[in-house]
């Protein structure tokens, strides 16, 4: 295959992709006066209009993407993206406004933010929401910190966060920089929270509990109202980690299970795209109680007039630049305005459906450490095909590859060794989830005939294993025209 | 309008396949005390055209459009070239995830790989990470990153630099024990160097400073870098306008240790405040101090070069608790657009682009300043901002401008107190001369 060069090595003195209007008022005098201004800019680049649209569509080719195909990467639910949610968020009304406008001249920015805020609190059954948080961890970052600024307001913020093993790694660093010290609770034997081990460990010195649910497992903990109990009749709060919402939907609602505080995903749930890794978005939803710390500013409405409110006394302040990630929300908001009432509810029933599908196919061919039900996603291991065969669940992910189906999620739980976590959201065709099925079973096959063409893999595309041990030792992370070649 | 893809023949199949006889079974696992036995209350759904033109009319209620307006202060409208929109918006740019699978995520990697040389080429750091949110949280993290290099607590923080930027510091920061001291700006409009002086000893982690600062000033980044360093604190240089790399000496030049800030400008639009995307940079001795995604470069089995994300064990996935940020994955896609941005502009386009926003402020302020009452704040040299002192409070400026249909400028008392009077004006390549002398000439009447 020919290799895309860099943008670097076919740029050339002089050539351009751009030009502006000529500067139409007199240049000012002694414009430089005072200023340290930059000679040239060494090597950076200059192309022409049509090697650069070139260059970025090859680029774009060797993308593989959910309008390509299946794409069951656990945990962060990559359904499909609807084409009218992009056009929405690009009209000219939106992305033209300026953040510090006058707000009588951006009402329409200010009520997409507050329909957001209402819609997910009768979605959550939370009380409050802001929309400013960037993503998931950013979420979890907030609501950590709204945890401590309630504590703090009754007199003593704590020390510890508890968290199952089985947490996401963003959990266990949000509460640190939210000044907490983590502790982790093992898991029992069926992948969830151990009840008496909670009750023994919570205490007055534990702010809260974070926790994901259903779990990273899939699995639904089932006595979250329990879990809720114990945890508040020690003073702590119940934070929930809403990365899984997609099970839920219209099903339960997590304010009523006794969640304090959750973060949930709009380029999850709510089908915003995940553009390569962002730009998403985290809005955090709180109970009553935790309200006052909401960071500023709020959007609020009066009689169909919209405002910002800034005067909030108790805020933990802002966590980023303006009110978060705001043409994200206009495509979420433009979702769940296309689904109403039945269609929330449906991406739960049939994301539910469409995992346990493929669980009951493959059950037998796959491993499978946990055997609870579970819910929109299946966490299976490379048990059996390592144990016969030494092969690997990252050998079974670059094989998927070359069948053109996008791998799972392997690098967590940790508690799972091997992982294969597989979430096909409710968007799937079963004729692409029976593809899916056929080419598991095909690579378990090949794993007992053929494990060298696994460990191989993947043959077909662009490039192949590439070496990540090389890149981490010496780290070659820009171009240079004397080193790179 | 629904994206479900199952007919109802396929539910009965797959029903039939897990041995169930209706989807309900699948939710026994929830608590029926709490389950929603009630339709959630959400507005009915919409088709198609039904949804588009709901849309539509909530962005018409947007009047901002209407208006000529020279806000800027951290949000910046300059031109957007058509390729960028098309070629950003193709499908497989946008619907991928985080290129946790390198082989089939090569267009977003060396992407990346081209969007970190922009930024070190730019920002004259030796590295680059795939970028942050936004500015004012890249701001935060690199304060967070200076406090890990060093090992101290204390950070000085430039009055000057953006108030949003300097509060999500603060939210950053309160809850590990960092304190932060504010160094005051003088006539110029930029750092009073007697200030820092004074505040800075072994105790102080970092010093940050936005250059061109909130006010539009150009700051002197070289001085204020090598004070920092005597008691080797490390220097931090925030740019919130990007396009002044255009034309500003690169902060790594003048001695910054790392340099952040916000990329809106390449690209982006102001689109009430996101996504945008923060860029953050550093010498190479604190590469595995940076926060974030890094993509690097290696061979693949066949020795064919590829890109892959790395230096992954600085990240919470694998650190947890311990690791450099909590963020998980970046603003790819704007970081795309501002690669693409940037890419298109290339050198000289930059920097054209650049010099017509000093050229064009350096026009609106002398025409502003020159009537009767008016007068530019700060002696120091300026980019595309600058401040405006009026003989009225600026909010009441503001007002009478808005019912002229122009938007003159941010009214700085909110977020300075003694400013009452003072607006901050931001031109760029976008406004024309007849924009500019429209405002001129509007300021005069509501003045008069």
């Amino acid at each position: 295959m020919i290799r895309e060069p860099l943008i670097f090595e076919i740029s050339d003195k002089g050539k351009r992709a751009f030009g502006l209007p000529k500067l139409d008022v007199p240049e000012a005098k002694d414009a430089f006066k005072d200023l340290a201004v930059r000679a040239e800019i060494v090597d950076f680049p200059q192309v022409s209009e049509v090697e650069l649209v070139r260059h970025f569509t090859r680029l774009s080719q060797q993308n593989y993407c959910v309008d390509v195909g299946f794409y069951p990467l656990g945990s962060c639910t990559m359904k499909y993206n609807p084409k009218v949610n992009e056009k929405v968020a690009s009209l000219a009304g939106f992305t033209a406004a300026h953040p510090l406008a006058p707000p009588d001249t951006v009402q329409g920015c200010l009520e997409v933010i507050k329909r957001m805020q209402d819609y997910l609190c009768e979605i959550t059954g939370l009380d409050a929401f802001t929309m400013q948080p960037s993503a998931g961890a950013q979420g979890e970052l907030t609501g950590m910190m709204l945890v401590r600024a309630y504590l703090e307001k009754q007199g003593n913020p704590r020390k510890y966060v508890l968290m199952p093993d089985s947490a996401h790694g963003t959990n266990p660093s949000s509460a640190h920089l939210a000044g907490y010290t983590v502790q982790e609770i093992k898991s029992n034997d069926r992948g969830m929270v151990d009840l008496e081990e909670l009750e023994k460990r919570m205490n007055g010195d534990i702010a809260a509990l974070m926790l994901t649910n259903p779990n990273t497992l899939g699995v639904f903990e089932s006595d979250i109202c329990r879990i809720a109990e114990i945890v508040h009749a020690k003073g702590g709060l119940l934070y929930m980690d809403g990365a899984n919402m997609n099970a839920l939907t219209g099903m339960v609602r997590p304010g009523d299970m006794g969640v304090d505080v959750l973060h949930i995903n709009l380029h999850k749930t709510f089908s915003t795209p995940h553009g390569g890794g962002g730009p998403g978005s985290g809005p955090v939803g709180v109970k009553k109680i935790l309200e006052p710390f909401l960071p500023v500013p709020l959007i609020e409405e009066k009689g169909g007039r919209f405002s910002l409110n800034f005067a909030r006394p108790d805020s933990i302040g802002r966590v980023r630049g303006f009110y978060g990630n705001f043409l994200v929300m206009v495509k979420a908001l433009a979702y769940i305005l296309s689904l109403g009432p039945q269609g929330v509810r449906e991406i739960a029933e049939v994301a539910v459906l469409n995992s346990n599908y493929i669980r009951k196919c493959l059950e037998g061919v796959y491993h499978l450490q946990y055997d609870d039900a579970t819910m929109h996603e299946i966490v299976f291991d490379d048990k059996f095909q390592k144990d016969a065969h030494g092969i690997t669940n990252l050998d079974i992910a670059k094989r998927l590859i070359d069948y053109g189906v996008h791998p799972p999620t392997m690098s967590f739980p940790s508690i799972v060794h091997g992982a294969l976590m597989i979430e096909p959201t409710e968007t799937e065709s079963k004729r692409d989830l029976d593809y899916f099925i056929e080419t598991m079973k095909t690579i378990a096959r090949e794993a007992e005939e053929t494990p060298e063409v696994l460990k191989a893999a993947p043959h077909h595309s662009y490039v192949r294993r590439l070496d990540e041990t090389a890149a981490a030792r010496n780290p070659i992370v820009k171009w240079e025209r004397s080193k790179t070649s | 309008m629904s994206y479900i893809a199952l007919s109802e023949k396929d539910k009965r199949e797959m029903l039939a396949r897990i041995g169930i006889a209706s989807t309900e079974e699948l939710f026994d696992c929830l608590p029926p005390a709490v389950r929603l036995d009630r339709p959630l209350d959400l507005p009915a759904a919409l088709s198609e055209p039904e949804l588009v033109r709901l849309m539509e009319t909530i962005s018409e209620r947007n009047t901002y459009g209407d208006f000529n307006s020279f806000l800027g202060a951290g949000a910046y409208a300059h031109f957007i070239p058509a390729v960028v929109d098309s070629l950003s918006g193709r499908t497989e740019f946008v619907t991928p995830y985080t290129p946790y699978q390198p082989e089939v995520a090569q267009g977003t990697l060396q992407s990346i790989f081209e969007y970190q040389t922009l930024i070190c080429q730019l920002t004259g750091m030796d590295v680059a990470n795939a970028s942050l949110y936004d500015g004012a949280m890249a701001a935060a993290e690199a304060v967070l990153m200076a406090h890990r290099v060093t090992g101290r607590k204390k950070v000085l923080v430039a009055r000057s630099l953006h108030p949003q930027y300097r509060e999500t510091i603060r939210t950053y920061t309160r809850n590990i024990g960092l304190t932060l001291e504010e160094i005051g700006f003088g006539e110029c409009g930029g750092l009073i160097t007697a200030e820092l002086e004074s505040k800075l000893g072994p105790d102080v982690a970092g010093v940050i400073v936005q250059s061109p600062n909130f006010f539009g000033v150009v700051e002197d980044l070289a001085k204020f870098s090598a004070l920092a360093h005597g008691p080797k604190a490390l220097f931090i240089a925030v740019v919130a306008e990007a396009v002044s790399l255009g034309l500003l000496e690169a902060p790594g030049k003048l001695g910054a240790d790392i340099v952040c800030g916000e990329g809106q400008s390449f690209g982006l639009p102001p689109a009430f405040g996101g996504p945008y995307l923060g860029f953050m940079g550093c010498t190479k001795e604190y590469l595995r101090q940076l926060p974030g995604r890094i993509a690097g470069m290696t061979k693949d089995v066949d020795g064919q070069r590829g890109f892959v994300l790395t230096l992954s064990t600085r990240e919470q996935h694998i650190r947890r608790e311990k690791a450099t940020s909590n963020i998980c994955t970046n603003q790819a896609w704007c970081a795309l657009r501002a690669t693409m941005f940037l890419e298109t502009l290339g050198h000289d386009g930059l920097r054209e682009m650049a010099s017509q926003n000093l050229h064009k402020a350096r026009y609106a302020a002398k025409k502003l300043s020159a009537l009767p009452g008016v007068k530019l704040r700060f002696s120091g040299a300026f980019f595309n901002e600058f401040v405006l002192d009026l003989p009225k409070p600026a909010a009441a400026v503001n007002a009478a401008l808005q019912a002229k249909g122009i938007l003159g400028g941010l009214a700085l008392q909110p977020f300075y107190k003694d400013m009452d009077r003072s607006l901050l004006v931001c031109v760029t390549e976008v406004k024309t001369k007849a924009c500019i002398d429209a405002l001129t000439a509007a300021l005069e009447e509501v003045l008069r």
